[in-house]
């Protein structure tokens, strides 16, 4: 299989010089219908696009889940937002905090952003972000990579005063991505995206465009214009030893 | 960047026309027919419990009384709940005026039976209710998780008070633990009207005990929307888990087929399934056990992939501090497809620990006799991907060194190509 795939990978690259553009992939994510509450369970997580800011109303202590799908060498980031009840009504500093999850419920590392957050008696909203690693095609089973799949969004206050638990909140979310290319492409691919239930619908999470196949990386790019370069950089050093023979020999 | 992507967009549809049927592009396409989650035919069903104590006469609720609020937010949520949904009510403390406790707190009457939606009828009995007796949310409770009893689908009940249970020693933090131990999928959320402290404490505890939200309530148009939202949410699918019990050893345990399933783990016990697993299958199983009780704000939970002969394969873990409602792992166990025909499917175990503990003795030794932490466990089957012959794709290289590189050994490749030939011109001139 694998060298099936890597032979039709070599042929698809005579050709890839053929190709000047294709077809655009436009990636609109503006319609009306965003989702305008959370789930409060893994099980509940309510689905989002990247791009799509989700809203919700809730309680303080509730925790909010949502879920969204991110593809191999994106690397999300997810923004979350809570709008706190006035000041008057609050009694103590609320501690509050995002987590994300993968597919399999795996809690990933932020690499930047204020993932937990303590607000003041008196702000009148939080602001936490989350940076994860870029999600790789493949790794080991033994290894916590992000893996293409669900990822999961877990919004909660971790500290709280009982007097202040149950107060309304608003909450928003967005997740975006940033595309790493081929910095991030390894080699392998999953058999299936990390998609929780797959028999049993547990999520039916998918990106505007499906998931990739894995094919493509800058680096054949990359490697196409070594060698192209290297066969130049070879005409030329043979030339230059023909320059240079005496004349006669 | 915009070429780029273009670019890309444009090999990929190549690649789709080109090896249709050759490659294994549409690999991740879910062509399995049968989803026995799907539940054809499950209705919702959802029983409102509100509190018709003494105390709902207080007028303290946008200059009403409680108890107008409260008809008035259940006239709007009668009028919003949606079709599919089984909706009944029941009061407490509605027709018992008298002092005597023991017969105070039994006074739990089913307002409305719950079954399709008849909103005149439930409009007409809401309208009835006047604020009466004791406040007994326990029996209450306890009553209205029979009155859900039965059906596929998801079963919540929305309990409404105004005061901490009045009708101890039954505690009915303990009496929601015990309802959501035995009915699958029961979620009870609570709302308080106008709050004190000590009910905040046992409302939300009611709350945490099921995986249920707790929500103070200080105006009319909060409880209306909030009990519009709760009831919204039992009307979404969703998957039901199978109830399963694991066992203490991978020897007894049960065999699981993909699917979602719950269990009970006590403080520091281990729950063993077992999971059968092809060549050319990968195992994804996935964890969380639940804090429905007061715990410790230091907590973990391990889960092991284990061979029958106790050889571990992988494991997932997860720690945590604070307040929380799961704590979740997962692992993922890729079985190599065998060169030989022996297509055996292998046995793996996974067993499940929690390291919860309790915050006092008596707790810890109440719960050895109570029912454990809730779990719930997902196991799924995939095709088992493949595996990296390099760390970079396909091998390939990029960036300026490897450019740089290229160049040079091509460089170098020509100058001593255009040597060689040149003294091969030469010797052959000579002879």
């Amino acid at each position: 299989m694998r060298t099936k795939r890597l032979l039709a990978a070599t042929g698809l690259m005579a050709l890839a010089a053929l190709l000047t553009a294709g077809p655009a992939s436009a990636a609109s994510t503006e319609d009306g219908d965003k989702p305008a509450d959370a789930g409060t369970s893994f099980r509940t997580a309510t689905e989002i696009a990247q791009g799509d800011k989700a809203t919700a109303s809730a309680s303080t202590g509730d925790y909010l889940y949502w879920s969204f799908p991110a593809d191999a060498g994106q690397r999300p980031t997810v923004e979350a937002t809570v709008k706190l009840p006035d000041a008057a009504s609050r009694h103590a500093d609320t501690r509050w905090r995002i987590d994300v999850y993968d597919g399999l419920r795996r809690r990933q590392s932020c690499m930047y952003g204020m993932q937990a957050r303590t607000a003041p008696k008196d702000a009148s909203s939080v602001d936490l972000a989350c940076t994860l690693r870029p999600v790789r095609a493949w790794s080991d089973p033994w290894a916590n990579d992000p893996l293409p799949g669900t990822y999961y969004v877990r919004l909660t206050a971790t500290g709280v005063d009982t007097a202040d638990l149950g107060t309304p909140v608003t909450a928003e979310v967005k997740t975006t991505s940033k595309d790493i290319g081929g910095a991030a492409a390894v080699d392998g691919t999953l058999g299936s995206p990390l998609v929780p239930g797959k028999r049993v619908e547990l999520s039916s999470t998918e990106p505007e465009d499906g998931w990739s196949s894995g094919w493509w990386t800058d680096r054949w790019v990359w490697t196409g214009i070594g060698g192209v370069l290297a066969a130049l950089a070879g005409v030329g050093g043979y030339t230059l030893t023909s320059r240079n023979s005496p004349s006669g020999v | 960047m915009i070429i780029r992507k273009r670019f890309a967009a444009g090999l990929c549809a190549l690649i789709a026309v080109l090896s249709m049927g050759l490659s294994p592009v549409a690999a991740y396409a879910d062509d399995d027919p049968d989803h026995p989650g799907d539940a054809d035919g499950a209705t919702p069903k959802v029983e409102l419990v509100l509190d018709v104590s003494g105390s709902m006469r207080a007028r303290d609720i946008d200059g009403k009384s409680r108890m107008a609020a409260a008809k008035q937010a259940f006239n709007e949520v009668l009028d919003a709940t949606p079709e599919d949904v089984d909706l009944g009510i029941r009061t407490l403390g509605a027709n018992y005026s008298g002092d005597d406790r023991k017969t105070g707190c039994k006074d739990t009457e089913q307002l409305y039976p719950v079954g399709p939606l008849d909103r005149r009828d439930a409009k007409t009995a809401v309208a009835t209710l006047s604020p009466t007796g004791f406040t007994p949310i326990g029996p209450a409770l306890l009553k209205a998780a029979g009155d859900l009893k039965g059906g596929e689908g998801s079963h919540r009940i929305v309990l409404i008070s105004d005061g901490e249970d009045t009708c101890q020693p039954l505690d009915p933090c303990e009496v929601a633990r015990e309802i959501s131990a035995k009915g699958i999928d029961l979620t009870i959320d609570t709302l308080g009207l106008v709050p004190n402290t000590k009910m905040r404490k046992q409302l939300s505890c009611i709350a945490e005990a099921t995986g249920g939200t707790y929500t103070s309530i200080q105006h009319t148009d909060e409880l209306s929307d909030r009990v519009g939202q709760l009831v919204d949410r039992a009307a979404d699918p969703v998957v039901k888990p199978v109830a399963v019990e694991g066992a203490d050893s991978c020897s007894a345990a049960p065999r699981l087929k993909p699917g979602l399933y719950t269990d009970r783990e006590k403080f520091g016990e281990h729950r063993w399934y077992r999971v059968d697993v092809e060549p050319g299958q990968e195992l994804r199983a996935s964890v969380s056990v639940g804090a429905d009780r007061a715990v410790n704000n230091d907590y973990g939970v391990l889960m092991r992939a284990v061979t029958k002969h106790d050889r571990e394969i992988v494991r997932g873990s997860e720690a945590g501090d604070g307040r929380t409602d799961v704590i979740s792992t997962g692992l993922r166990y890729p079985k190599p497809e065998r060169d030989d025909d022996e297509e055996t499917a292998e046995t793996v175990c996974l067993q499940v620990s929690n390291s919860y503990s309790a915050t006092s003795a008596t707790a810890f030794a109440d719960s050895k006799s109570k029912p454990g932490l809730p779990l719930e466990l997902t196991v799924d089957i995939a095709d088992a991907p493949d595996d990296a012959s390099d760390v970079a794709a396909f091998g390939l290289g990029r960036g300026w060194w490897l450019l740089g590189a290229l160049v040079l050994t091509g460089f170098v490749g020509g100058l001593l190509w255009g040597w060689l030939s040149r003294w091969r011109v030469a010797v052959w001139r000579t002879n």
